[in-house]
């Protein structure tokens, strides 16, 4: 049997009366890219906290490459935190000696990509965000893991910077490596072969995103007025989002949106939900489910 | 629900004509024009260093530029969020808005009303009692938007709500920013996320201080010079240089626009994508256009 990078069964964390993990399973083949998605509280820091062994489960079980999480398992892992985990005040090149004796394999052992190579010797607080996040990056990959772990690894950075970070992490998992990666941006799920979508500390779905899509539907309108249009659905209290001077409004059928609309001139129709609205249906499903608690 | 005091008159706007800012011998902002209108939502899009934050501080009187004229209505008709906030961490998330009122002498009670409502639609009710330290990041910028438009400004400027923020906090601010939008504010914030971008009524494309593209999504989309293909693969060459990866798989950009068999319809990412590669490779002659 290939051993899993990530096999996470039934894990839960509690901590106190509240339950930030319950009962998930997650698994991370190798070569593939999976991408946990959540909003804040939903549990993903925690999960990744299990996963990396800084936390015990309270219950379940997590084995990383066949084993419990240890020294030895955190070696062959590559973490980039939100926070970069880089010392600010070291250049990019002492960063990547120390982050090198620290995993045991000398300083110098690894060469700095070609577009970081005229930064070696600068401090890494005076970098730009976008070159931080490439320095965090060839860190996190220099000791070649064998599972990647990538925290909000894009934000901020523009299109064309984003787009490069993509490259690597893909280059990672084609060279083998098991990727996991939480992200708040839904256009980068289409970087990864899988999905999984938590709430509440469980997971409430998990495929690719047209799968978790599915054929859940919202109501556009259109409105000479959008400003007037906008006023009338948020006095009937309905979740209204402008995108452009269009209203797209999740989770309530076109009958409903154009009685709130009333005598406001608008053409209604119903249109297919993009993953962000289906994210919000899971979640705020979740959350009235947790609300009596 | 037209704002008092918050709409202009017809045919006001407000913006940049020209503007160039220095930082000693960095060119922070290279003569930029910039639009915004009341009821509308303009989007100033570009990485890190590309002058966001810059032109935003012109905007909100905070900057005055080197030379270039700033159109903006005075500071009690501008609200501003700063990109760290804005909010006092040890004042409690009420104190903070009745220290904004008292700054915009806003009758405390209609600011305890127009607050309370705010507040409460974006999930902030609960926390009145909280110290701004203590929030969570997206409480802590919904909040600053809160604060920011509390006196119904007639130009909101927002620097960077977003970032960071989980969907949901996003969702949120959206709803802020759109509610500004739709109480007459010229509304102009900076993101790096371009599906945000897209939702603007305006966009404007920034890098190294540069204007690289400006106009409604579509007038970007549409003036993208040249072709895109889609391939499984970078290309092997010249052309990979021209190539990035996008939801698995490339994007490769000819800007000699040939033949266009095979190509596929960019959208507002691929045409932003394309101006800043354009600008690295030098395909266009770097401080050329800049409208």
């Amino acid at each position: 049997m290939t051993e899993l990078p990530v096999q996470a069964v039934a894990v839960t964390r509690a901590f106190g009366h509240f339950v930030a993990v319950d009962q998930v399973d997650l698994q991370v083949r190798p070569g593939e890219v999976v991408g946990l998605l959540g909003a804040n509280g939903a549990g993903k820091t925690t999960l990744i906290r299990l996963l990396l062994g800084l936390l015990r489960p309270s219950g379940g079980e997590v084995r990383l490459f066949g084993e419990p999480p240890s020294r030895r398992t955190r070696a062959r892992i590559g973490y980039v935190p939100q926070g970069l985990g880089l010392y600010d005040d070291l250049t990019v090149d002492e960063n990547l000696a120390f982050s090198a004796v620290a995993f045991g394999e000398g300083p110098g052992a690894a060469a700095l990509p070609a577009p970081l190579r005229r930064y070696g010797g600068t401090v890494v607080g005076a970098l730009p965000l976008g070159v931080q996040r490439t320095a965090a990056f060839a860190e996190a990959l220099a000791h070649r893991p064998d599972l990647l772990v990538l925290d909000e690894p894009t934000s901020g950075v523009d299109p064309l910077a984003r787009a490069r970070l993509w490259e690597t992490v893909a280059g990672a998992a084609a060279a083998g490596a098991g990727v996991l990666v939480t992200t708040h941006y839904m256009d980068e799920a289409g970087e990864c072969d899988r999905l999984v979508v938590m709430a509440a500390g469980r997971v409430v779905a998990r495929g690719t995103a047209r799968e978790i899509t599915g054929d859940a539907r919202i109501s556009v309108v259109e409105a000479e007025s959008w400003a007037a249009a906008f006023g009338a659905l948020e006095a009937a209290g309905l979740p209204v989002a402008l995108v452009g001077r269009t209203l797209r409004v999740p989770g309530a059928p076109p009958d409903v949106v154009r009685r709130a609309l009333g005598d406001v001139p608008a053409a209604v129709a119903s249109a297919p939900a993009t993953l962000e609205e289906r994210f919000f249906e899971l979640t705020l499903s979740s959350a009235r489910t947790e609300a009596p608690a | 629900m037209t704002a008092p005091g918050a709409a202009g008159s017809a045919g006001d706007w407000w913006g940049t004509e020209d503007v160039c800012v220095r930082f000693g011998d960095t060119l922070a902002l290279d003569h930029v024009w910039f639009r915004a209108e009341p009821g509308r939502v303009s989007a100033v899009v570009g990485g890190d260093g590309a002058g966001r934050t810059t032109l935003l501080r012109c905007l909100a009187g905070a900057l005055a530029p080197a030379s270039g004229r700033v159109r903006r209505p005075g500071p009690m008709a501008t609200g501003y969020l700063s990109a760290g906030s804005g909010i006092y961490p040890d004042l409690s998330v009420t104190e903070n808005l009745a220290f904004r009122a008292a700054a915009y002498q806003i009758p405390p009670q209609e600011a305890r009303e127009r607050g309370g409502e705010l507040l409460a639609r974006a999930g902030l009710d609960r926390v009145g009692d909280r110290l701004g330290g203590q929030l969570s990041g997206g409480m802590r910028q919904k909040l600053g938007v809160i604060a920011a438009m509390l006196h119904r400004p007639a130009l909101l400027v927002l620097d960077e709500p977003t970032t960071g923020v989980d969907p949901v906090s996003r969702a949120d601010l959206w709803w802020l920013i759109a509610r500004a939008a739709a109480g007459g504010a010229a509304v102009v914030l900076a993101t790096s996320y371009l599906d945000e971008a897209e939702r603007a009524h305006d966009v404007l494309v920034l890098d190294a201080g540069m204007v690289l593209a400006s106009g409604t999504a579509e007038q970007i989309v549409a003036a993208m010079p040249g072709t895109l293909t889609v391939a499984g693969a970078r290309p092997a060459g010249e052309a990979g240089r021209r190539a990035w990866r996008r939801e698995g798989r490339w994007r490769v950009w000819d800007p000699t626009a040939g033949d266009t068999a095979g190509t596929i319809a960019p959208d507002l990412q691929d045409a932003v994508t394309v101006a800043i590669l354009a600008r690295e490779l030098a395909l266009v002659p770097a401080g050329g256009e800049s409208r």
